[in-house]
Order: C-alpha cells, then sequence, then structure tokens
C-alpha cells in the first residue's frame, strides 16, 4: 500500500497546477471583462477576410 | 412627403434627407460615417445591426486642447515616446456593433495598433504609434464615428482603478484547502477498522494540517483584523467571535493531530472560512459603468480655449486665473464664474439644477460655473478662479473630505454583542461544570462550545440577503452603492426631495399656451418662422406645435441674439421672443415665455414648464404615510400653489434653498436625530446628498449624469420609488428571520457541545447544513419577496 503516498502525492500536485494556473488567470485578468471577449468572436470570421484583402492590397 | 428613417442612425429624415448611395440620410454626420464605413470596406456593419450610430454634435475644435503637451501627458496611460496607450470613457457603447466598429479603429486610422472595447465598463483601450497619428486624431474619430469619449477633469488626476483582487485569491485557496481536506478526512470518518488506516493516518492528519494553515492565515486574516479594531474600539462586531471560533478550531485541531488524540476539525475549520468568505464575496455586488463617487471634476472640461490678443490657446482649467477672456464654444461647459463679453448664450443649467430649459443672457450678465452653452460660441471674461467659484466652492465643505467611517451599526454587529457575550459565559458556565465532574473533558468541552457558536449561519444570512437584495434592485434600476446602503435605507423616517428635475422630468418641457386662441393659418405661420431658427427653445416650440408649416421661406428674416426673430410670411408680419423685445409687459418674471406678435398685434405667449414625473402624486401620498416628507427647492416658490393641490398636505416646503443652505438643513435635521434621505439629481445637491444619511439621485441617463451618492435610481422608475423602500425594510425582516434559523442551529449544536458529544462528523455535518439551509433560506425569502416588483 506504498502506492498511497504516490497516488496522494500526484494527486496534491496535480491540483497544485490547476490552482497556479487559476491564480495566474486571475491576475492577468482574465476575468475582469467576461461580455466583450464572447461578441469578439463573433466577429473572427469576418476580419479574417478583410485581413486578407489588406495583403493584397499591400501586394500590389 | 412619407416618413423615412436615416441609413446609419434610424432618426426621422423629417426636413430634408440627404441622398447618398441611393440611400437617405439624416444629416451630413451619418452620410460622412457611412462613407468612411464603405471605403474602409466595413459596409457591413450596417447588416449586423440596424442603425447603429448616434449623431456626431459639431467637433470642428472642440479637441484642440488635446494638442497640449502637458494635457495629453496626463490622459495617457503609457508612453514611450513610440507607442501610446489610452484608455478613453465611451458612454454610448451599447451594442455588438459598437465593439466591433471601435475594434476597427485600426483599419479607419493606420496609426492605431490595437483597439479593445470593454463593454462592461464601456471604455476602449487604444494602442497608437506617435509617429503616424495622435491623440487628437483618435478623438475626432471616434468623436466622428458616433462615439465621442468623455473626457473631463477627473481623468487627468492620477489613476488607481486597480481592482482588488485579493478576495478572490482567498476564496480560491480556501475553496481548494476545503476540497483536498474534505477527502483527506474521510477515511477517518468510516472508520474502517483497516491496518492501512492506522498507517497512513499520520500522513492524511499532516496534509490536512498543512494545508489548513494558508487558509487560516490568509484567507481568514481579516476576520482577525476586524475583529482586533473591533475590540480596540470597544465594539463586539460579528468577526469576534468568527475569529474566536476559527482559532479555536485551529489550536484544538492542531493540539490533537500532535498529541495523536483525534483528526481534529480541519474540514470544518476550512469550510467554514470558505462559506464566509463566498458570502462576502456575493455581497460585493459592483457596477463597473456606475460611479458613486463623483465630484464637480467629473463633469468639469480639462481644458479650456482662452484668447490671447485674438490668438486662441488651449490651457488647462486649473491655469485659468481672474480677467482671463475665455471662447466658449457650443456643447460646451462654463468651468468658472465670469462675465458675458459677447455672444448669443443661452446657458442650461441641467447639470446643476435639474432646469432644462436653456436661460439666455445678455452681454455682462454673470455666468455661473456648470452651465453648459447651447447656442454658438460666446466670449466670457473670468471673476473667479475655479475652486473659488460658486458651485465648486460646495466642495470645501467639511462633507466631501470626511471619510467612510461607517457611523450606523449593521444589523449584525447589533447582536453579535449580546452573541457573543452568551456564548462566552456558556463556555464559562460549562467549562466549571466539567471541571467539578469531570476534569478531563472541561477543555473538551469548552473548545467544543466554542466552535459550535462560531456564528457561520448568522454571518451568511446578512450578506445573502443583501447581496441578493442588491442584484433584484440593480436588475431593475435601482442601484446601490454597497450592502450598508439597504440598512440605512430601512432606518429613515425622513425624505427630502428636490423639485426640479427630480420630481420634475427634465427631458420633458411642457408648453402652455396664454393668451387669444390662434387660429391653425397663424399657428402655421409661426411654425415656418421657427423653422429657420436654431434656438433651442425655438426648436421645442417647432416640435410642440403639430400643424404642418408653409412651403414658403420667410422674407425678411433676422434673429436677434437672445432676443428673438422677425420675419415676414406671406405678407404677414410675425414677431416672436422675449417680453422686452415685443414691448409687452410681462408679470411673471422667472418664467421663460415666447411672446408672439402677428401684423403687430399680441397674440399671447407659450410658457415653458418643466413636467412633474408621471406618478408623483401617488409616489407622494404612499411615501406620506411613513415619512415625514419634505421638498427643498432652490427655485422660487412660484409653483407652490400648485405643488400643494396635487400633493398630499402634510408635506413641507422650502423654497430658495442655496446649495449650503440644503446641507445645513440636512445637518440641523440630522442633530434633532432624524434619519434622512436626501433625492436628488444636479450637482447643487451635491452637498445635501453626502451629508444625508443615504442620497439618491435620480437620473435620466444612468451612464453619464449622477452627483456622488448612495444610490442611483433611474428616472424612469420614479414611480415604483416606494416599492423599493418598502423592499429594503422587508429585507432587514427577511435577515431577522433568518437569524432565529440560525439561532435554532446553534441551540442544536449546543447539546452536543455540552454534553460532550462534538465528533469531527458531528461538526462536519452540521457546520455545512446549517449554512447552506440559512443561505437557501434568505435566497427564497428575498426573491419572493421581490416578485411584485
Amino acid at each position: 500500500m506504498e502506492v498511497v503516498y504516490i497516488t496522494i502525492g500526484v494527486s496534491i500536485i496535480v491540483a497544485v497546477f490547476f490552482f497556479i494556473a487559476f491564480i495566474k488567470s486571475v491576475k492577468s485578468g482574465q476575468y475582469d471583462d467576461t461580455y466583450t471577449p464572447s461578441v469578439r468572436m463573433l466577429f473572427d470570421d469576418e476580419l479574417v477576410t478583410t485581413k486578407k484583402e489588406n495583403k493584397q492590397l499591400n501586394n500590389n | 412627403m412619407g416618413k423615412t428613417s436615416c441609413y446609419h442612425c434610424g432618426l426621422d429624415c423629417d426636413k430634408k434627407a440627404i441622398l447618398f448611395d441611393e440611400k437617405s440620410f439624416c444629416c451630413n454626420g451619418c452620410k460622412t460615417v457611412y462613407e468612411i464605413l464603405n471605403t474602409s470596406e466595413l459596409g457591413c456593419y450596417y447588416d449586423f445591426e440596424k442603425t447603429p450610430g448616434t449623431i456626431p454634435s459639431e467637433i470642428q475644435g472642440k479637441y484642440n486642447y488635446l494638442e497640449n503637451e502637458t494635457i495629453v501627458e496626463k490622459l495617457l496611460e503609457f508612453n514611450d515616446g513610440d507607442t501610446s496607450v489610452v484608455e478613453l470613457y465611451i458612454p454610448s457603447i451599447h451594442c455588438s456593433s459598437c465593439i466591433w466598429v471601435l475594434e476597427n479603429l485600426s483599419k479607419l486610422n493606420n496609426g492605431v495598433t490595437t483597439s479593445m472595447v470593454n463593454f462592461t465598463n464601456k471604455t476602449l483601450r487604444v494602442t497608437f504609434k506617435n509617429a503616424r497619428t495622435s491623440l487628437k486624431e483618435i478623438v475626432e474619430l471616434s468623436t466622428s464615428i458616433g462615439y465621442e469619449p468623455y473626457i473631463s477633469l477627473d481623468d487627468a488626476d492620477a489613476k488607481t482603478n486597480k481592482v482588488d483582487k485579493t478576495l478572490i485569491y482567498q476564496v480560491a485557496i480556501a475553496a481548494f484547502c476545503f476540497g483536498n481536506i474534505m477527502l483527506l478526512s474521510f477515511p477517518e470518518y468510516f472508520q474502517v477498522d483497516g491496518f492501512w488506516l492506522e498507517k497512513y493516518k499520520y500522513l492524511f492528519r499532516y496534509l490536512m494540517f498543512s494545508m489548513s494553515i494558508p487558509v487560516v492565515f490568509y484567507s481568514a486574516k481579516n476576520y482577525f483584523i476586524s475583529a482586533y479594531k473591533g475590540l480596540k474600539h470597544r465594539i463586539l462586531n460579528i468577526d469576534v467571535p468568527i475569529a474566536i471560533g476559527i482559532s479555536v478550531l485551529f489550536i484544538r485541531s492542531s493540539i490533537e493531530i500532535f498529541l495523536d488524540i483525534g483528526s481534529g476539525f480541519f474540514d470544518s475549520l476550512t469550510g467554514l472560512v470558505f462559506f464566509l468568505l463566498i458570502g462576502k464575496f456575493f455581497q460585493q455586488k459592483t457596477y463597473n459603468f456606475l460611479s458613486f463617487e463623483r465630484d464637480y471634476k467629473s463633469y468639469f472640461p480639462i481644458a479650456v480655449t482662452k484668447i490671447i490678443d485674438a490668438f486662441e490657446a488651449s490651457i488647462p482649467v486649473n491655469d485659468i486665473v481672474k480677467g482671463d477672456r475665455l471662447l466658449i464654444r457650443n456643447e460646451e461647459l462654463i468651468p468658472v464664474d465670469g462675465i458675458l463679453i459677447n455672444g448669443n448664450a443661452a446657458i442650461d443649467y441641467s447639470f446643476v439644477t435639474g432646469e432644462s430649459v436653456p436661460v439666455s443672457k445678455q452681454s455682462g450678465d454673470k455666468l455661473f460655473a456648470g452651465g453648459k452653452q447651447t447656442a454658438g460660441a460666446i466670449e466670457m471674461e473670468v471673476v473667479n478662479t475655479m475652486s473659488q467659484s460658486y458651485l465648486t466652492q460646495l466642495w470645501s465643505n467639511d462633507v466631501f473630505s470626511k471619510t467612510n467611517e461607517i457611523t450606523i451599526k449593521n444589523i449584525t454587529d447589533t447582536i453579535s454583542k449580546y452573541f457573543t457575550i452568551a456564548i462566552l459565559t456558556i463556555a464559562l458556565f460549562a467549562g466549571i461544570y466539567w471541571y467539578v465532574t469531570d476534569s478531563s473533558m472541561a477543555f473538551n468541552v469548552i473548545t467544543a462550545v466554542l466552535i459550535i457558536a462560531c456564528p457561520c449561519a448568522l454571518a451568511l444570512s446578512a450578506p445573502f440577503a443583501i447581496g441578493n437584495m442588491l442584484r433584484i434592485f440593480g436588475y431593475n434600476k435601482f442601484y446601490l452603492k454597497n450592502a450598508e446602503t439597504i440598512e440605512h435605507i430601512s432606518k429613515v423616517d425622513t425624505i427630502i426631495f428636490d423639485k426640479t428635475g427630480t420630481i420634475t422630468s427634465s427631458d420633458k418641457t411642457q408648453i402652455n399656451y396664454e393668451g387669444e386662441n390662434l387660429i391653425e393659418e397663424e399657428l402655421r405661420l409661426v411654425k415656418t418662422v421657427l423653422r429657420a431658427s436654431n434656438h433651442p427653445l425655438s426648436r421645442s416650440l417647432y416640435r410642440f406645435i403639430s400643424e404642418e408649416p408653409f412651403e414658403e421661406k420667410p422674407t425678411h428674416f433676422e434673429e436677434i441674439l437672445g432676443k428673438g426673430i422677425q420675419a415676414a410670411v406671406n405678407d404677414n408680419y410675425i414677431k416672436l421672443g422675449s417680453s422686452s423685445f415685443l414691448e409687452v409687459n410681462s408679470n411673471t418674471t422667472n418664467e421663460t415665455s415666447i411672446y408672439i406678435k402677428i401684423n403687430n398685434q399680441l397674440k399671447g405667449c407659450f410658457r415653458f414648464k418643466n413636467s412633474y414625473r408621471s406618478g408623483l402624486d401617488s409616489v407622494f401620498s404612499e411615501l406620506s404615510r411613513q415619512y415625514k416628507l419634505i421638498i427643498l427647492s432652490g427655485d422660487n416658490d412660484g409653483e407652490k400653489s400648485y405643488l400643494e393641490k396635487i400633493l398630499p398636505t402634510n408635506i413641507e416646503f422650502y423654497f430658495n434653498q442655496k446649495p449650503e443652505d440644503k446641507l445645513q438643513f440636512i445637518k440641523e435635521l440630522q442633530s434633532k436625530g432624524n434619519k434622512v434621505m436626501m433625492v436628488g439629481d444636479g450637482l447643487n445637491d451635491a452637498g445635501a446628498l453626502a451629508q444625508s444619511t443615504i442620497g439618491i439621485a435620480i437620473s435620466e441617463d444612468v451612464n453619464v449624469f449622477s452627483p456622488a451618492c448612495d444610490a442611483i435610481l433611474d428616472a424612469k422608475l420614479f414611480h415604483k420609488f416606494p416599492e423599493f423602500l418598502m423592499l429594503s425594510k422587508q429585507t432587514i425582516g427577511v435577515i431577522k428571520a433568518s437569524f432565529i434559523v440560525s439561532f435554532c442551529y446553534n441551540i442544536i449544536g449546543m447539546y452536543f457541545a455540552l454534553t460532550g458529544q462534538l465528533t469531527p462528523v458531528v461538526a462536519a455535518i452540521l457546520m455545512p447544513l446549517s449554512s447552506i439551509s440559512i443561505v437557501v433560506f434568505v435566497t427564497i425569502l428575498t426573491n419572493w419577496i421581490s416578485k411584485k416588483l
């Protein structure tokens, strides 16, 4: 049953990893604005096409 | 002519529509935006949302002050000489296409590297290259596409808008440790008589111990600090028994595992802290897009145009000195007191008094700070510097410098005083009893009493009840500054109303006609003349007259600034304007009116009056049953008789009250022991709002304007005001009911504690159960009482 040491150790390491990830995401401001990104995402397709056009213009 | 709506902004193109690209626009502004969007191939803007923008106001020269280096430096968040970052507050952000257009600024101006919208805060963060563009260009661009940034004197002051995230970290740590400790404590709860449990329980126990350390010393630290502060001021607040509970739990659990007596109460300890912090977190409802701390600086411009030897220069408002000549453009705010030199002054004092009808001024008249010029550019000479101006002097009063110390003890703290004394006494007597009968149990029982009495459920009921109510109120457009506000509202006994702008509506003006009846043709004549005038009064009278104007243009049209208009239409000679212009003896000097003469014969006059808000009489009659009501107005008593007629009889009226008088009046009432609520709107109420126990600002547009206050009520919901007050009172009732429930839990727990049966399992079940059931109880009750809103 010495495996208990390993399993608990691993589980705590995994938990701590996610905990640190959460704290980091809060610190970097990921939760400051929860609305705008949801809208921004909808315009992404459109942005790609116009960017391509811009590139073509630059090449000409 | 059928009604066509503008392709860009959706307003009616009632006069002359501009046709462009086979689409009609109401103004050149909208056409320009369409052009910009179309040439930059952002045309699909119109596919997403019909009528995306609002009409930009005249911007020519308005942002010239952004050429001034020192001002720009104050506004920029970051500048390394090459790249700059600026955050602009744009109140007109309201829909998804706003985000889309603003985030595509880089296509409209190649100097912009990135632009990012924060929708909830209504801000736009722009990063741009200094070599290719300037702040002025960006601001003008965003204004021209309908998103005018709001730049005020407040922005120039040092920014400290860092959000405190400590509570989030504290909750996260408590949640993490609570979850893990609970898992680790399960094996011992189930008491499997296995050989392996005996062997590994030390590992489990020390892991639990080490995980509880950050919870006690980081997550729960505010309870210890608050309890210490309370004791120092000789107040037994709710945090005292909580701090005792947490420390006793921690100490006893540590002793148990180190002396190998038992597994300790680590799961209850971390669970307790977690639930308490969740309550705190829930109570913290903030409205990012609102500000409750505004003073005059939020409304005043950052810079003003000074005329030096016929040249115009932008100077910061703080640098204005007595004797300066200032140029105030259309729609600009007058920052200081002064004398009008020349120009057509029609000053809108609605920011200050709530009065929406512009006041006309002649050259030589005194202009007070805070008014907004509405009819072209004027020139004025400065009489007082900014800090000495009539309006801004109000802020030198002590009320504005006092720190936010809680003056009224909150409901939880009132009860916790008796609670703390009671549990300490019980613990003492139980300790003595057990010391006599079985001395080995004494320590056990004393700590058990202190643990079980830890008022977790008690401390949770108020935050959840109030936090939930804050959300319900916010949903109904009654925005409260913080949790204490609800308790304060429930204690109020006197309500003071400002008149203009508060109980009258500032966006609807009532126009009454007095005099000889006008036939249809005469009304059409008047309207034809009004069509040519841009004066705000002419515009609102033009809208008021429902008859169609004649097709012909008026001839001999002459508009005399600040006086009136004369013109001829179809051989009729028409004269409109003030009483002095028409040489009429007027008996009422304080009312705004337009007199009418047709073919040199006086017909009558149109009087402009603010209309009272709908539901005013029912609001007052409902409130007068429970509260003492007072109307405190800065105006003259011209409408006293009318108000007395429509309102209940037991209302006191005070007129001609200056801003300082209002403040003083409330101070006197408070010294008599009254809890005063002030309901106001303009900057002239700011002192009274700050002095009163609760200051509520009524606002037509919550995003743009409200003086510093404790709560903001959307003006459209004025008729619901009594219900909001009633609900605040009922919320306190809900909290009291939940106190009784949590006492029941304490009594049950006390039975286990006093008989020495409090095992970790009992605590682990009882504590979360009581906390969760209290939360459910208050949430259901508060939702139920607010159903009728």
